[in-house]
């Protein structure tokens, strides 16, 4: 072993004056940074394995604790950034592929925070969502090219099966295995009090979540963990996982640390196996394998439910999509390169893929100069932090949005993107039973349900704001949304004009 | 300044519409009375009104009026015109001085029939056909543009006050079943008559109060079916979404009214299991054809009209009957200087259509 020449990312910071030796943030860390000396009796740190996640410094009960980033710094480089010398270090070290947990960090252009939205003065009446109705509901599922009626108004078309959410946000893929047991329960339960729908990721489903089905959306990736037609069965929606947007092109790795007794039944694999996932299909290596595959989950579950097909962002979305929509897909899901991962590599993470806000722009342009848009749900996923981002989502063209960080970090994810080490000190990203159990599912779910009627009563305002009283009537509704600091290409994607404009 | 057309200018207006149900027909004074008291309701920047059963003596063939920028633009359009259809006459369409109205473009109509070996050529049925050639002239005729397309209807309308409008086009010289006008108050514009009031396609024809906050969402959705907004206004997409869902997708106006004003959740969740579905039906299919924010409108239609109000009512509308008569308008005023007793009177409720036939008429 070579001399390691990376030091701590971080330095803790602690009080002596505060600190009474208790060792919580010992038995806290999951990472080990802490400990007693027993020979001076102080707490010691060894700050090379903090990920500054603050587990210890909200646990400290004397706020004794700080957590810095270390200022420590190269020689300035424009080029030779300290995280690229850092990076290089490791893998010298190593040989190893960098792993990630969590999204696309870089400072890449967020064009959410680049448009900006629209108000009623004068000429048109903003409404009070206090005193009026005003409704968010949103109905997923495959449209027929037309309704038709009797003469005295009945109904004659069949409707393909449809999904209302009560809210035009759902909880994105997270598998169990990736997230606690406990972190599963809190969404599934936060999601059948909102009146929307969590996703199984693709670890499976264990048999105690199955009374939750009708929220639930059972995903069915290139692994096949845990897919058998009782699953299929158990939730409200289908949803094949082509690629997620943290890591397109990939497939996926648990590792056997985390396959414990739970994870291996739920995924139906030997306990302490590797879950590898193929970076494809093996069965999906076309988009007519995709369409069989469709077909087979549709007749495994009697036609009774809706398909989801999710996608990565990638160059060519618009033209996937398309195929996609065809194919005979009910909803597409398209992921965004910001979209969390409890693990990537982190050059896949920080380097492939698109922003959600184009890939989304360009898929709903494109669909609708094929006069499909109409057919089929467009679901946003990857980089969604609040509920302006749903808003301005919608506007450019989506029926929904998933989000999954900003309901890990409402369930207290500290954002330290070590998931993958499966030591997640808030027992979010763990399957270690003495971490898991700080997640306490009443309490999370609350949190959840908290967050999403937060978010709710703001999209209220907003549509208020807009003249509008229903969600519908924003989807789409791309003149409701400015362009700032945009150049004219990126306005031309986005399908926005400049404000002033 | 940009054209109209080429952005969006919100506007609010006053409507009003006078139907007699026995079909007879009657001067357009009476409208052009009701609609000038409510004179403050528009700026003087657009007018109009639409008659039916105007043109009884050409009632089987297309009306088609145009405005024209000059002699040229005219030569151009008649030659596609005359390449797509039969033209039984032509003329300009008889105008009074008005001190009032400004420099008007040229403005003619043409009474014709569209070629048959062009309809069959196309593929398409008589009305998209006439739909089609419609688009094609808006859309790449410069200085041309279509306002009126029915049979036995028109629309005559440009720049000034209503009365001025109405003055200027002598539309008390014609005599309609239905009358509907509006004046317009537009927040800025460069003073084109085709922005002005009513919009019509074939032969509906829709005035209209308000400012739809859904704009976009309904332009972006109608345009995946072949229309193309042109003018950028409500009144335009309105019409596009009742051409659509009533002609090419088939469905009863009453239940277009139901698309367009679709009932809120809460009271869908009331309804019986049957009505239950055929509502969630209308809102997860034709979402995006709801018409949301303020508007009063009234829409014109061969043997009837139809007058509607937002979900919320956000916009004023007043209804009435009298006999055979129908009225609706922005302002009870409007409708009590030409029918001073009403048999009954009525404020509608948001979302609820006030709809009315015409006997002899299909």
């Amino acid at each position: 072993m070579s001399l390691n020449l990376v030091w701590p990312d971080f330095l803790v910071e602690r009080d002596e004056n505060r600190c009474i030796q208790c060792e919580v943030c010992a038995k806290q860390c999951a990472n080990e940074v802490h400990r007693l000396d027993k020979d001076t009796g102080l707490m010691v740190s060894d700050e090379t394995k903090c990920v500054d996640c603050h587990r210890c410094v909200a646990m400290c009960p004397t706020r004794a604790l700080k957590i810095r980033v270390n200022d420590l710094e190269f020689k300035p480089n424009a080029n030779w950034s300290g995280d690229l010398i850092k990076e290089i270090y490791k893998q010298a070290d190593s040989g190893a592929v960098l792993q990630s947990g969590m999204g696309n960090p870089k400072p890449y252009p967020v064009y959410w925070d680049r448009m900006v939205i629209n108000a009623s003065q004068v000429t048109n009446p903003s409404i009070d969502p206090l005193r009026e109705p005003m409704e968010t509901g949103v109905i997923l599922g495959r449209k027929p090219p037309k309704l038709e009626f009797d003469k005295n108004g009945r109904l004659l078309t069949k409707m393909p099966p449809q999904i209302k959410l009560d809210v035009p946000i759902m909880f994105s893929a997270m598998s169990f295995g990736s997230i606690s047991g406990n972190a599963h329960e809190a969404l599934a339960r936060a999601a059948t009090a909102l009146g929307t729908l969590y996703n199984t990721g693709e670890g499976g489903l264990a048999r105690e979540m199955y009374k939750y089905g009708p929220n639930t959306i059972v995903q069915v990736a290139s692994g096949r963990f845990g897919v058998h037609p009782e699953y299929l069965n158990a939730g409200a929606m289908l949803e094949i996982k082509i690629g997620q947007g943290a890591k397109p092109g990939l497939g996926g790795h648990l590792p056997g640390a985390k396959v414990g007794d739970a994870v291996s039944k739920a995924r139906m694999i030997p306990k302490g196996s590797d879950a590898l996932s193929p970076a494809p299909h093996h069965d999906i290596y076309s988009i007519e394998d995709l369409r069989q595959l469709i077909y087979s989950l549709k007749e495994a579950t009697d036609y009774l439910k809706p398909v989801s097909v999710k996608i990565a962002a990638v160059h060519n979305s618009a033209a996937i999509a398309s195929g996609i929509a065809r194919a005979g897909a009910d909803i597409i899901a398209i992921d965004g390169f910001r979209g969390g991962t409890g693990s990537a590599p982190t050059r896949t993470r920080d380097n492939v893929g698109i922003p959600v806000e184009l890939a989304l722009a360009s898929v709903d342009q494109r669909l609708r100069e094929e006069g499909i848009r109409n057919e089929v749900s467009l679901v946003a996923a990857g980089g969604i932090r609040c509920s302006m981002d749903v808003v301005k989502a919608i506007a450019l063209g989506a029926d929904a949005c998933y989000i999954g960080t900003a309901a890990l970090v409402a369930m207290g994810c500290h954002l330290c993107q070590t998931c993958y080490t499966g030591k997640c000190n808030w027992g979010i990203a763990t399957q270690r039973e003495d971490l898991e159990k700080r997640l306490n599912p009443d309490i999370a779910a609350q949190r959840l349900i908290n967050m999403v009627t937060g978010w709710k009563h703001e999209i209220d305002e907003t549509l208020g704001g807009m003249g509008i009283n229903a969600i519908e009537s924003l989807k789409g509704n791309r003149l409701m949304l400015r362009g700032v600091g945009l150049n004219e290409k990126e306005l031309e994607v986005l399908g926005i004009k400049y404000a002033g404009e | 300044m940009i054209k109209e057309g080429l952005t969006r200018i919100p506007s609010g207006c006053a409507i009003s519409g006078i139907l007699n149900r026995k079909g007879e027909r009657f001067s357009g004074e009476t409208i052009l009375t009701s609609i000038e008291i409510m004179h403050d309701r528009a700026n003087g920047l657009g007018g109009g009104f639409a008659g039916y059963g105007i043109y009884p003596n050409f009632a089987d063939l297309y009306a088609l009026h145009i405005f024209y920028d000059d002699a040229g633009s005219k030569d151009q359009t008649d030659c596609f015109i005359k390449g797509h259809f039969e033209v039984e006459a032509e003329e300009r369409i008889p105008t009074r001085k008005v001190k009032e109205i400004g420099k008007s473009p040229l403005i003619w109509r043409y009474f014709m029939s569209p070629k048959p070996h062009k309809i069959r050529e196309s593929e398409l049925d008589e009305q998209e056909y006439v739909a089609r050639c419609v688009f094609t002239i808006n859309r790449e005729y410069k200085g041309a543009y279509v306002f009126s397309s029915g049979k036995n209807m028109g629309a005559f309308k440009g720049v000034g006050f209503p009365e001025d409008i109405g003055r200027f086009y002598m539309i008390e010289e014609y005599e309609a079943y239905l009358w509907t006008a509006h004046g317009r108050f537009p927040t800025n514009t460069p003073g084109w008559w085709g922005g002005a009031h009513p919009f019509t396609l074939l032969n509906w024809s829709v005035v209209h109060n308000g400012e739809i906050s859904s704009y976009d969402a309904n332009r972006r959705f109608v345009e995946m079916y072949g229309y193309n907004c042109t003018l950028m206004t409500d009144t335009e997409v309105i019409t596009y979404i009742i051409d659509l869902l009533v002609r090419k997708h088939g469905i009863p106006l009453t239940e277009a009214v139901n698309i367009m004003a679709a009932p809120f959740w809460r009271e869908i969740e009331l309804m019986d299991d049957e009505n239950r579905k055929k509502y969630e039906a209308i809102r997860s299919v034709y979402g995006s054809a709801l018409i949301n924010g303020p508007f009063s409108i009234i829409l014109g239609f061969e043997g009837g009209m139809m007058a509607l109000n937002d979900r919320i009512k956000l916009r004023p509308l007043i209804a009435a009957e009298k006999g055979d008569n129908l009225y609706v308008a922005s302002e009870e005023a409007a409708i009590r200087i030409v029918c001073p007793s009403p048999d009954r009177i009525w404020s509608p409720r948001g979302g609820e259509p006030v709809i009315g036939f015409a006997e002899g008429y299909k």
